[in-house]
């Protein structure tokens, strides 16, 4: 058995005064030990809620999860009650944040932070702790850690704190990691130090990594594959070459194409026009059709199964059933396949 | 820090010689005389007495002589308590003002705190609008209406406590209460909104994350970062509670400090009047360095820099 976790039609609402929002609308997915899996999508397209609602983290009420599994290691997270997730939490998976400026606490010394989780979780002692604390914020990068574990955080910078971030997160060893955008609060060359810095951790524990992010640079540099996610739903999910090269859904070409890129000098960059659509009272057939160029008339009729492209490809677009017109993907992308005309195939899917 | 304290404390003098100098000459500007029977006296009798007290000098005069005074710690005489130092009668009067005032802050700080905390946890629950309930009505509902049910109720009806006077430790019980109804309900209508707040804020999303406790979040992670706002408006209102309410002193009959001011500036009791400003305005301004101080136990970020 060597899928760590296994999310299956996992649904998550939110209680509103104006009704429910569908915020997750049945996302499934898998992840190996090691694995590093990128889910991309606009704001708005559920990522967040989705890793959040695996700590079961989302603030309750008004969220809840309405239905799915959530296995890890074979135990249902989603059943879980407050006190068995407490137990899992900064154990067995743990979360970087976005923003390193307000999700440290302020009057709490970095130390003390790091050191939390280890004397819950790992039954330290303070002194043992501490030693920990000292490994764990010199494997992340922070030069003078016996010093700079009995400061607090407005002591630090951005980066710094990003590392701090990083080292609670790593405190106890998890076996999943979930990094929710851990860059895209950072300067840019900052950004490149960090997601260095998880690269190489990764490598060094071997831990599973979720990486939500709506910056495919970073996608392509550290991920294995990537979940495209439009809607609260998965809509196109392979591994960073099917996806990059040989993209199957109009919204992940729509994604690709509005990537600025250094040799098309000439060209105004491209935008999806429209914005997503309302989750409080998701559209009917495929949520994507309104802003969908290539949309068909099915497309505003019924929902788009998950179609396979090969072992590790699927998309949910009818443009993949057997008796969809061929419709050409748009210029950029097909200049993108060409490049990698190896791996790309014209065969239809297969419906799963 | 030593530096940091010393300077305040410099401060603090400069402010106190302006407040006397202000309120002296203000004081001046009061109509009518310290002769309570001014009427039957004659010209010269009346000139007699003045003459006594120094109020005849030119007001100059006198604002020279008081300073001169009251940098040797002597706050002249009382002209209504048979002559008596104004030090010893502040003193006498200030210990029960400041017992009622100290044990209503105590208790309405704690009381209100919970009160607070748990309408932050059970937002929006049952629990949270019982909380509020109670925060509203003693904030709306004035201190002496509660002294008169509390004297009613528990004083005659159930015969609990004491309803008036000054005579042992069971006297301040209604008194205290009856204070303690405004704190409760400023401390828990700013906890709420405080923890609330702290609560909804990224770094509780952390601890959370890091498998911590629903206790352990809202008191090692929360409370804390939630308590700068409390202190900042629960300091001056224990100096209004501590330096004597004349509403409830006068209902519950405690010889109070409040109820003596009153009484001295009624009858132009000068010296009374001077002291009791300069000790209301001393502790005024020492309570706000003791908050400073403690906003930098609170947060780190307010700290003064090492050395300094």
């Amino acid at each position: 058995m060597d899928k760590l976790l296994d999310v299956k039609n996992l649904h998550v609402s939110f209680d509103t005064y104006g009704g429910e929002v569908k915020a997750v609308r049945g996302v499934n997915f898998d992840l190996k030990k090691g694995e590093t899996l990128a889910i991309v999508g606009e704001s708005g397209s559920g990522k967040s809620v989705t890793t959040k609602a695996l700590m079961q983290l989302i603030p309750k009420p008004p969220g809840r999860i309405k239905e799915g599994e959530i296995l890890f290691e074979g135990r249902d997270l989603a059943k879980m009650n407050e006190k068995q997730m407490q137990k899992i939490r900064g154990k067995e998976i743990s979360m970087i944040f976005q923003d390193p400026m307000t999700s440290l606490n302020p009057t709490m010394k970095v130390g003390n932070q790091i050191m939390e989780g280890l004397i819950k979780h790992q039954k330290m002692n303070k002194s043992q702790a501490r030693k920990r604390v000292v490994e764990l914020l010199d494997l992340v990068g922070i030069p003078d850690p016996e010093n700079r574990m009995k400061q607090y955080p407005h002591q630090f910078s951005g980066g710094m704190r990003q590392r701090v971030v990083v080292a609670i997160a790593l405190a106890c060893n998890p076996k999943l990691l979930i990094a929710d955008e851990p860059t895209t609060a950072l300067d840019v060359t900052i950004q490149a130090q960090i997601l260095e810095l998880m690269k190489d951790i990764q490598k060094k524990t071997d831990s599973a990594t979720i990486f939500i992010t709506h910056d495919l640079g970073v996608v392509a540099n550290v991920a294995d594959r990537v979940a495209v996610m439009y809607a609260g739903k998965i809509v196109e999910i392979g591994t960073v070459d099917d996806i990059f090269y040989n993209p199957k859904h109009p919204y992940t070409w729509g994604l690709l194409g509005s990537m600025p890129s250094l040799d098309s000098a000439d060209e105004e960059l491209y935008a999806i026009p429209g914005s997503p659509p309302d989750l409080l009272d998701p559209p009917k057939g495929d949520a994507f059709a309104a802003r969908n160029e290539y949309a068909l008339q099915i497309d505003l009729e019924q929902e788009p199964p998950m179609f396979k492209v090969s072992d590790t490809h699927y998309a949910a677009t009818w443009l993949l059933h057997e008796h969809a017109p061929d419709i050409e993907p748009p210029a950029s992308i097909k200049k993108r396949m060409e490049g990698m005309a190896n791996t790309s195939s014209e065969s239809k899917g297969e419906r799963v | 820090m030593t530096r940091y304290i010393l300077q305040r404390l410099g401060y603090m003098i400069i402010t106190m010689f302006l407040i006397a100098t202000f309120t002296f000459f203000l004081m001046k500007f009061l109509p009518g005389t310290p002769l309570s029977a001014a009427d039957k006296l004659s010209e010269e009798q009346q000139a007699v007495v003045l003459e006594k007290y120094g109020l005849n000098d030119p007001v100059p005069v006198q604002y020279f002589n008081y300073m001169v005074n009251l940098t040797q710690g002597d706050l002249g005489i009382s002209f209504q308590f048979d002559n008596r130092e104004v030090t010893t009668i502040i003193l006498e009067r200030i210990g029960p003002s400041m017992t009622l005032g100290f044990q209503a802050m105590v208790i309405g700080t704690i009381l209100g705190m919970l009160l607070g905390l748990i309408s932050a946890i059970y937002h929006n629950g049952f629990l949270d609008y019982g909380s509020t309930f109670i925060a509203v009505v003693g904030k709306s509902i004035p201190s002496f209406v509660f002294a008169g049910i509390l004297q009613y109720f528990v004083g005659v009806k159930l015969g609990w406590f004491p309803v008036a006077l000054w005579e042992g430790w069971e006297y301040t019980v209604l008194p205290t209460v009856a204070l303690a109804i405004f704190p409760i309900a400023i401390a828990a209508r700013f906890m709420r909104t405080e923890m609330l707040e702290v609560l909804g804020s990224d770094y509780i999303t952390t601890a959370r994350a890091k498998g911590v406790n629903k206790f352990g979040v809202v008191f090692k992670h929360g409370l804390r970062n939630a308590l700068i706002p409390l202190i900042t408006v629960l300091g001056p209102l224990a100096i209004g509670l501590m330096t004597g309410t004349l509403v409830i002193e006068n209902i519950f009959a405690v010889p109070g400090i409040g109820e003596q001011f009153v009484k001295a500036i009624n009858t132009n009791d000068f010296p009374i009047i001077m002291g009791t400003t300069l000790l209301i305005a001393f502790l005024f301004i020492f309570i706000i360095l003791v908050i400073d101080l403690l906003y930098g136990v609170i947060d780190p970020r307010i700290r003064l820099a090492e050395g300094e």
